[in-house]
């Protein structure tokens, strides 16, 4: 059976109809630029879940073309799973008609209410209807519709509906018009919004054409799909009245003891009799028989009992690796000098699991006296407006970024800085302020663990700083000998018609160190590390030098063999080096890596520049 | 060879020498702070001490200062051998295209060009540099022989000859260049600013007080002070120095006088030790009751610097500069108007001069 017919059986209905005719502000089209995004985006939203669902890597296209004054046509293609024939009207032409209000689950559309609320202002600013193609499968015609929405009713009517042939394995495509605004160079723009897509789900390729013919590519940078999130049911200390009410409503459940461990993760029989008993409610009676007074005096005794929290693993990460991998990707034209990346442990609010993961985006080309820019992320879907009200914002303004080494006004505020700061929060149930979510509500565990999680890249940060510092000083040295001491060699045998001295000898004495350089360097899945130690003293020197790898699973090949290979480290000898000699070491691995931890042992580490002392394993 | 090309070459091969012998190249010079100018009995003028600081390539700064001087001094055997000059401004131009060797400001390249002086102890001309500023004016009774750039030889009276503005002195004052024929004044009034000099021209000062008067434009240039000092010294004239009553006037005429600090490695070149200093002293303002401005903050610290610079350790300005402190006033020369605009060269400056035994 096609993966579509299993989607399609739990595509359930809910019925509200003109409400979203008249609030569609709420929606996130309340200006013409804004309604623009609004509606690449919930497509895209959409596309990106179905391709996941199904297990597909994801191909999409993007397409906006001028149709008239402030009027755009918009063509959104996928080749994900497709929608079944029956559906296809439903998903597009009625609304809140999804199968997600029920479920808890980590998706980018939480509420199902996105795509037909596209339709529907497609509708009312052009009156054209929509086009929809889908195809479920290999050897499956494609099905087209032309739709449109009874507002009255709530029910979609089709224009028009024909079969044809698509020349595609599966997927869907819409095509619509809308009046909007197109806007470009800024971070409220359809290119933002793909830009900051694109860095968080670094499995997809997105193709996006421009109104002017700008092709603009966002290519794969990882070969695997996230792992799929679970569906859970809802923890009893985060359900509120209105929800345990409709559940109550639809529950096959006969009784209440079976109602309240059967749709409720968390619960036992035991609990339930618990719960039961101290709201005063009958254990046999039928959840259908349960009034208003008695939800909320089970609400009540949810909240003073104790329960085991929910499971976490039915979240989906973005994953550390493909964060910077992401990040390193579309900032590549900036060339970062480094970035730092964190993943924190699940965690739960109000009963309900999330997870916060980060990433910060140091120097560069990144504007050194500006404030820092922020990209927020809830689900996987970059938030784009109401930075001030989301729940990330606040934790970086509420964090003394001055001991990392970013400035900021009296420890308070968005700091300034050449960086550019990530946080991911996923969640079966993101906390937004409002429909539109584009803002994360203030819940204290999120901005605790936001706090955590930035503060563990900061400290990166900070250390890839400071060790920077060390060396730029030890770099003015470098610029004397390799450029100045040559030039006044050069300049002074000119002047005197003489060969040019030697001056290797002072070299040495001028530098007096054991200098050690490094590079990583990044291609596709391996990481190229090359050490360079040369000796600028006078004295022959052997010693042990350790780098610090990830892994040693990860190690693909060491030049010169090592003398030691730990899980963490490897270790080289130096033996005998000479004054003015130059070694080189390099070793590659297939797993990112940014930064290299080097370590010297049986050298006095004063005499040694770009190493630190090895204090052991 | 030309003695400024062996000495060139001799810091050449300071360097050379070092590199080849593996030490780190390194140029000593003497420290250019007032706390390193000792008296000269000999010339009777101030110049540096003993104090030396090494520039050594073993630090960045050092190294770029080295390097920098070896190509300037390569710049000016080129220059020598092509027979050619150029201004201190070009040679910070010219620099451009010396890669790491160039000069950021001009100051820089001023100062390394000092440097080169000392270390080859030849003067700024003979390293053939030249300067940006115009000679200052000269107007009196001296007959001056000046070769032009045409190699002719002119005579030139600095009344009949010259127009109101006065005979302007070169960059190069040096005997191949000037001479001075005969005279009939019997003294110099070096004068600080324009408008004073101008006074006592349009006055006929020159003719009346029977005096060579020469407008010192401010810090004067050092052909301006090398030509006052060749006439003190060949026509045995003497020089009194005309100035405003403050501060940094003192310095005006301490350079003068003394040598100034920048310039302490040629001071007996430049100075003349027997100038005096006529006016406008803190006693004048108090006894002419001359209109007066407060004295501001940095006025106060240049005095009281003053107090700890040897070239002011005498009785008469270590009084006269206590005095100035006292009343905390300070006055133009030009304030002198107050009185009329005859009141300069009716009263004050026979007074003053009577004062100090000149005639007129």
């Amino acid at each position: 059976m096609p993966i579509a017919e299993e989607l399609a059986k739990k595509q359930k209905e809910i019925s509200i109809a003109e409400f979203f005719e008249r609030n569609r502000q709420i929606l996130g089209f309340d200006n013409l630029t804004r309604a623009l995004i609004t509606s690449v985006k919930e497509a895209v939203d959409n596309s990106l879940d179905a391709c996941e669902e199904a297990g597909i890597l994801p191909d999409i296209i993007i397409k906006i073309e001028e149709a008239g004054e402030n009027e755009y046509r918009i063509e959104i293609e996928d080749n994900g799973p497709g929608i079944v024939k029956k559906q296809i009207p439903n998903v597009f032409g009625r609304l809140l008609y999804g199968s997600r209000f029920h479920s808890l689950k980590q998706s980018r559309g939480q509420q199902g209410i996105g795509i037909s609320a596209v339709v529907l202002y497609s509708q009312l600013t052009t009156g054209k209807p929509i086009n929809v193609i889908s195809k479920i499968g290999e050897n499956l015609p494609a099905h087209s519709y032309e739709l449109l929405i009874d507002t009255k009713r709530n029910r979609p009517h089709i224009v028009k509906e024909e079969l044809m042939h698509w020349d595609k394995k599966s997927g869907t495509k819409i095509g619509f018009y809308i009046k909007g605004k197109y806007v470009k160079n800024r971070k409220q723009s359809v290119y933002g919004y793909l830009k900051n897509t694109a860095i968080v789900n670094p499995h997809a390729k997105i193709i996006f054409i421009e109104p002017d013919g700008t092709k603009n590519v966002f290519d794969r940078v990882a070969y695997e799909l996230p792992e799929q999130p679970k569906e859970i049911k809802p923890h009893p200390y985060g359900v509120e009245i209105g929800t345990l009410i409709k559940m109550l409503k639809e529950t096959n459940a006969k009784k209440m003891v079976a109602f309240l461990s059967k749709e409720f993760s968390s619960i036992s029989p035991q609990k339930a009799k618990e719960v039961l008993s101290l709201a005063n409610v009958d254990t046999n009676i039928s959840p259908k028989e349960i009034g208003i007074e008695k939800a909320k005096r089970i609400i009540e005794s949810f909240k003073k009992i104790k329960f085991i929290s929910p499971p976490t693993d039915c979240l989906s990460p973005i994953g550390e690796n493909l964060i910077k991998r992401g990040l390193r990707k579309e900032t590549s034209q900036l060339s970062p000098e480094f970035i730092s990346t964190n993943k924190r442990m699940p965690c739960i609010f109000r009963g309900i699991p999330f997870m916060v993961e980060t990433g910060i985006v140091y120097g560069g080309n990144l504007p050194r006296d500006e404030r820092i820019e922020i990209l927020r992320f809830a689900n996987k879907v970059p938030l784009l407006y109401q930075e001030g009200a989301c729940v990330i914002t606040e934790a970086i303004k509420n964090m003394d970024w001055r001991r990392y080494g970013l400035e900021q006004k009296g420890g308070k505020g968005i700091p300034y800085g050449p960086a550019i700061i990530l946080v991911h929060v996923a969640s079966v149930n993101v906390p937004f302020t409002s429909e539109s979510k584009e803002a994360i509500a203030h819940v204290e565990e999120i901005e605790r663990e936001v706090k955590l999680s930035l503060q563990q890249c900061a400290r990166k940060m900070k250390a890839h700083l400071s060790k920077k510092k060390k060396r730029a000083k030890a770099e003015n040295k470098f610029l004397l000998i390799s450029k100045i001491l040559p030039e006044i060699a050069k300049k002074v045998a000119a002047t005197l018609g003489k060969p040019i001295p030697p001056i290797d000898d002072v070299i040495t004495q001028i530098m007096n160190i054991v200098w050690i350089d490094d590079s990583v360097n990044s291609n596709g899945n391996l990481t190229e590390s090359r050490i360079n130690v040369t000796n600028y003293r006078k004295a022959i020197h052997t010693f042990d030098l350790y780098v610090e790898i990830p892994s040693k699973k990860y190690l693909v090949k060491a030049i010169p063999e090592p003398e030691k290979i730990g899980e963490n480290y490897m270790k080289w000898k130096v033996e005998k080096i000479k004054p003015s000699e130059k070694r080189e070491f390099k070793f590659i691995l297939n797993t990112d890596f940014d930064e290299n931890n080097i370590y010297v042992d049986g050298i006095n580490p004063v005499y040694v520049i770009g190493a630190e002392k090895w204090e052991g394993e | 060879m030309n003695d400024v090309l062996k000495e060139l070459k001799s810091i050449a091969e300071k360097i050379y020498d070092d590199l080849e012998k593996s030490r780190i190249p390194n140029l000593q010079l003497p420290a250019r702070t007032k706390s390193n100018i000792r008296f000269d009995e000999r010339y009777r003028v101030w110049k540096y001490g003993n104090q030396r600081i090494t520039r050594s390539a073993v630090s960045l700064p050092g190294a770029y200062m080295i390097l920098r001087t070896v190509y300037t001094l390569d710049f000016i055997r080129q220059m020598i051998e092509q027979h050619k000059t150029s201004t201190l401004r070009e040679l910070y131009y010219i620099s451009e295209g010396w890669g790491e060797a160039k000069f950021y400001t001009q100051d820089e390249s001023d100062k390394l060009a000092e440097d080169l002086e000392i270390l080859t102890k030849k003067l700024r001309e003979d390293l053939k540099l030249r300067p940006e500023e115009d000679g200052a004016r000269v107007i009196g009774d001296i007959v001056i022989e000046e070769r032009t750039r045409k190699g002719e030889k002119r005579r030139i009276h600095c009344q009949d000859d010259v127009g109101d503005s006065g005979y302007s002195i070169p960059y190069n004052v040096e005997k191949e260049k000037i001479k001075f024929i005969e005279t009939n004044a019997n003294k110099i009034i070096a004068i600080e600013t324009g408008g004073m000099f101008d006074r006592l021209v349009e006055n006929e000062f020159d003719e009346k007080s029977n005096s060579i008067l020469i407008h010192l434009k401010g810090q004067p240039a050092r052909s301006t002070r090398r030509f006052i000092k060749r006439l003190n010294e060949e026509l045995n004239l003497p020089v009194i120095v005309f100035t405003d009553g403050d501060p940094w006037s003192y310095r005006i005429f301490a350079s003068v006088a003394y040598g100034a600090i920048k310039t302490a490695h040629i001071s007996e070149y430049l100075a003349t030790p027997s100038a005096q200093f006529l006016g406008v002293t803190p006693s004048d303002i108090l006894a002419y009751e001359l209109p007066s401005d407060e004295l501001t903050k940095e006025d106060i610290n240049a005095l009281k610097s003053e107090l700890n610079d040897p070239r002011f350790h005498d009785e008469f300005w270590i009084n006269e500069i206590k005095t100035q402190l006292e009343v905390k006033k300070k006055s133009e020369q030009q304030a002198l108007a107050k009185y009329g605009l005859n009141y300069v060269t009716d009263v004050y400056l026979p007074e003053k001069l009577a004062e100090m035994g000149y005639e007129m």
